[in-house]
This record gives C-alpha cells, sequence and structure tokens, in this order.
C-alpha cells in the first residue's frame, strides 16, 4: 500500500452504435482496449417488433441476427484480456441470444463462460388488458388492440448490476435504455447508490456520449473544409476512462482512425435529446445542461458536470404495431431538362394512380436531387441540377395497392417522358412504433445465468 | 453569411420530435447567434418540414443551442413516406441559414 495510489480507472468502449454496425472496431478494442467492459448498443426503435417477428415464428430466434458474427469476432480477445460484455442484442429474445452465445464460446473453446439473460422488459399482456394512451398522439391504445406487435418497457440498469454482481462474463438484455448500458458497470464497479441523483446523471452523460461508438470520435462529423476527420475508413470507437466520482475521460485508440475533440463531445452530447435539464431515464433524470467539456491532449477530452434529479414513477414503453403498407417507385432522368421530365414523370404518375384507383391514406412525390430531403423552398436560388431521380411514396391499406405504387413509376420506361433510367420499386407492411408511459410496479427487471 | 461558418450542427430524432444543435464554433459568438437565431427564424427556414413548435434550449457552457422542433418527422421515422425518414439531413439545411456577422 502506498499513501499515494492512483485513483481507479475502469475502462469502457462502445463495440457497436447501431445493429448493423461495423464489426472490426469492437475487435480492436477488445484486443488493444485494455478495457473492463464493451457494450454493443445494437436495438433501434423497431428493431424489436421486427425480432418479435421472427421470435414468434421460432422460439428459439428473436435476437439481433449479427449476434454470432459479432461474438464469434470478440469473444476469444474480449475472455483472454478479462473484458465483460453487455449487450441488448437480446432484443425480443434474450435467453435464446445467451444459450446461442453459449453454443458460441462452447464451439470456440472458450471455456467456462458464464452468460445472463436480462428479462422482464415485455410488457406486451400488460399493455394490451390496460387502459393507455400514445404519448405523442393522444390517441388510445385499445383502438389498436389486434394490430399489436410488440411492448416492450426501457428497463434501467438494475438487472445488469445484479448480473455483473452474480459473476455474469457476458449480460444480454432485450430493451433496456441506451445509457443504463453503460450506467450499470460503472455503478456495479464504484458501488454508487441507486438515489445518488448527482451521480447517475453524470453517468448517464458518459453512457450517452458513448451509446452511438463512431459517433463521438469523429463518425457522423466530417464536412470537408469545416470539419475534418483522418482515416474515417478506419475509424476507431471510443473509450470512457472513468474515474470513482464520475469524472470521465473519452478516448480511442492511437493506431484507429477518427478523432475525439470538444466539438466532437458536444455534437454527441446533444444528439437526440430534447430539454437537456431533464433527460428522462428510468435510473434518473439526467441534467446535461451545465456539462462542460475539455481537450487535455490530442483525442483526450475530460466530460465533467452531468447532474441529476430523481427519477420518475413511471417507464416508457416503446409499443410497436402494423399499421398498413408503404409503396415505392424511384426513376432518373439526367442532362438537358432532366429536371421537366422529371416533373413530367411524377406528374404522370399522379394521375395514373388516380385513373387505376389506387387508393391511398397519404402519397408523396419527391425530385430528388431537388426537393425530397429539405422540402421546396430549400432549393429556391439552387441552379438546376444535371441529373434528377422521381419518387412516389404512398401509405395503402393493402399490399396490392402499394405493389400498384412501384408499378406505375417503373411503366415510365417505356410510357413515360424520354430518357427514364434505373427505376426501382418495393413494397413493405410497415410497423410503426408509439410510446406509452407504464407505472413501474408493472415491470420487474430480472436476470437468469446460463453456463457455458 | 452563412450559419455553416459559426457553427456546427448534429440531428437527432425521436418519435415525431426532431432536434437539431447549433454549436458554435468560438464561443464568443455565443451571445450573437443567441440574438440572431431565434426559434421564430429556425421555424421560418424549415418551413416545409416542420408542423409544430420549435423550442430553443440554451447551453452557455458549451456555447451551444439545442432546437427541438415538434410534428417534423412525417408521423414519425417508423412509418414516414419521406426519403430520409429520420431527418438526419436537417441539420446542414439549417447550416445554410443566412444570419447577420457578429461583431467581431
Amino acid at each position: 500500500m502506498t499513501a499515494t495510489q492512483p485513483q481507479r480507472r475502469v475502462r469502457i468502449g462502445a463495440g457497436a452504435g447501431y445493429s448493423g454496425d461495423r464489426t472490426e472496431p469492437a475487435v480492436e478494442l477488445a484486443q488493444h482496449g485494455a478495457l473492463d467492459y464493451l457494450v454493443f448498443e445494437c436495438l433501434a426503435e423497431r428493431t424489436i417488433a421486427i425480432a418479435q417477428q421472427a421470435r414468434s415464428k421460432d422460439p428459439e430466434l428473436g435476437y439481433d441476427p449479427l449476434l454470432e458474427t459479432r461474438m464469434k469476432a470478440v469473444l476469444p480477445a474480449a475472455l483472454r484480456n478479462g473484458v465483460r460484455v453487455i449487450s441488448n442484442m437480446g432484443a425480443a429474445n434474450p435467453l435464446a441470444a445467451a444459450r446461442k452465445t453459449a453454443e458460441i464460446a462452447r464451439s470456440l473453446g472458450l471455456g467456462d463462460v458464464k452468460i445472463a439473460a436480462v428479462t422482464g422488459d415485455d410488457v406486451l399482456d400488460v399493455v394490451r388488458q390496460g387502459d393507455f394512451c400514445f404519448v405523442e398522439s393522444g390517441e388510445r391504445v385499445a383502438d389498436y388492440k389486434d394490430r399489436l406487435v410488440s411492448a416492450n418497457a426501457y428497463l434501467g440498469a438494475s438487472a445488469i448490476v445484479d448480473a455483473l454482481a452474480a459473476g455474469a462474463q457476458i449480460v444480454l438484455t432485450g430493451r433496456v435504455a441506451d445509457p443504463s448500458l453503460f450506467v450499470a458497470p460503472l455503478i456495479h464497479e464504484f458501488g454508487w447508490r441507486m438515489d445518488d441523483w448527482q451521480t447517475l446523471g453524470q453517468a448517464t452523460v458518459i453512457g450517452h456520449l458513448l451509446e452511438c461508438a463512431g459517433q463521438i470520435t469523429g463518425g457522423y462529423f466530417a464536412d470537408p473544409g469545416f470539419k475534418d476527420v483522418p482515416e474515417l475508413a478506419r475509424l476507431g470507437f471510443p473509450i470512457a476512462e472513468v474515474g470513482q466520482d464520475g469524472a470521465v475521460v473519452i478516448t480511442k485508440l492511437a493506431q484507429a482512425g477518427g478523432r475525439v475533440t470538444e466539438a466532437t463531445c458536444k455534437e454527441q452530447l446533444l444528439y437526440e435529446i430534447h430539454d437537456p435539464q431533464r433527460y428522462l431515464q428510468p435510473d434518473v433524470v439526467a441534467d446535461f445542461s451545465q456539462v462542460r467539456v475539455a481537450q487535455e491532449a490530442p483525442d483526450r477530452v475530460r466530460v465533467s458536470g452531468g447532474r441529476g434529479t430523481p427519477r420518475t414513477d413511471t417507464l416508457k414503453v416503446s409499443v410497436a404495431y402494423f399499421d398498413g403498407y408503404i409503396g415505392e417507385g424511384q426513376i432518373s432522368y439526367g442532362g438537358p431538362g432532366a429536371l421537366a421530365r422529371a416533373r413530367l414523370a411524377l406528374d404522370i404518375v399522379r394521375e395514373r394512380l388516380v385513373l387505376t384507383g389506387v387508393e391511398t391514406r397519404e402519397l408523396r412525390f419527391d425530385l430528388i436531387g431537388v426537393n425530397a430531403l429539405h422540402g421546396e423552398t430549400a432549393a429556391v436560388g439552387y441552379a438546376e441540377p444535371y441529373e434528377v431521380r422521381a419518387r412516389v411514396a404512398g401509405r395503402t391499406t393493402s399490399l396490392a395497392q402499394a405493389v400498384q405504387i412501384g408499378n406505375e413509376v417503373e411503366t415510365l420506361y417505356t410510357n413515360g417522358p424520354a430518357g427514364g433510367g434505373g427505376a426501382t420499386k418495393s413494397a413493405r407492411e410497415v410497423v410503426a412504433v408509439q410510446s406509452v408511459l407504464l407505472p413501474r410496479e408493472h415491470v420487474t427487471p430480472a436476470f437468469s445465468m446460463v453456463e457455458a | 453569411m452563412k450559419l455553416r461558418e459559426l457553427a456546427h450542427s448534429r440531428t437527432g430524432d425521436k418519435g415525431n420530435t426532431l432536434n437539431i444543435s447549433v454549436i458554435c464554433y468560438d464561443a464568443q459568438h455565443y451571445d450573437h447567434l443567441r440574438t440572431v437565431l431565434t426559434p421564430e427564424r429556425v421555424k421560418a427556414h424549415l418551413r416545409d418540414v416542420v408542423r409544430g413548435d420549435v423550442v430553443r434550449h440554451e447551453l452557455p457552457a458549451i456555447a451551444a443551442f439545442n432546437f427541438v422542433l415538434g410534428n417534423a418527422l412525417g408521423g414519425g421515422v417508423t412509418r414516414s413516406l419521406a426519403l430520409d425518414a429520420h431527418g438526419k439531413s436537417l441539420s446542414s439545411a439549417l447550416m445554410d441559414l443566412d444570419v447577420e456577422a457578429p461583431a467581431s
């Protein structure tokens, strides 16, 4: 024992920022990051509903489709280096994901591995039987009864903390608030109280900064000439070095591409938040308004000042339901008069959909290259583009009518303006998501252990 | 001058609500942008896309603003007909806004 023992640091890396994210940056972190934890956030709003549909066809499915790929790539280095893995890749079936991961660990000869599955987020029965209204639209959930696909509460950190305390080396969850995937190992390591709101607020800042992986190391940031980022093809994912009091430095591996600056940290801090003083999370109401960032060395940024107030009595629940169909078609025009021909193409399809009796609840006509992203007025004052892509999208109640929309775009080949090319069409069933607020007493987070 | 010369930005989505951050390159420009970059002006600039209210949150500690735009995502990411259903490209639309140059 020495009197001036350096403060203990916990090192957490982010292994994925969304379900389809790159794989190699996580492997690089597992190998060279000297990490304690590697966290994969892979569950978008609608992903779990799609996974639920897979599970209803096969009870051993319903977890993230890339689970196997990621685990095979990462586990050898992670387990060799004592890195514990936490992920919401369990999606609609955390238990099956844990069993699959155990099978992978066995097949790789990785020895005894303790894998925990966190459950309790699936509240479809509660939502189906209760009297709830959607937060944004105010509509009654009961009116959607026959079309509901899934309902999952955003769990907090507690069940993950319990699983880590029980010795889990890998924790797989379904719906958990993204920052809580990172808050949990910090609570476990530092023994923070679940009502230490200030510290949990700072921990939420850390989780929020890491949850989109490359978005804080220079991904989704570059704007040549204004904000340049080196080596985006080899973008490294972030590491947080966290102290007992929640003090944190965000950094990356020196050999990895990208950069960590005050600007990249600020952009990610404000990503997907509304009122910065009240960022509602299951563990705490986080306050980002006093957060400060300070570059202390190249690719090392200190982030401080996260605060919090007591958590609310309700949990957000994402409710997914079938919401009709979307049909779409696109076709391109180039050269002199491209814009006029694309406009003519849209006019023709508009009239054809009426003539052929395609019933739509909503229709949209875009000129990609002109007004598809930001509307008509944004393009005023800009020169006419050399090439334009006409796009028609519509909402229908039947798949057959959705298919007709794409067909009417495709038939522009032989029936429409001159020089149309590259037509594409698609039709899909829509799984829409809205939120309800559920009193906490309806939700019982738990974990169960699977041994490989 | 274009807002792009004074600030950078990222868009986020939740349901049918969009947020667009505006972060000063130079903290000294914060007060100037606080004066000229009103929520009304942001709403007018993005009027083809934003159907609801625009609220501005201020973060002087990092010389930034967070604009929250209601009813801006065609009914929400999961059901929108838009090419960019997340509205992710809208930060660039806001950076195209013409603003008065700061005094220094």
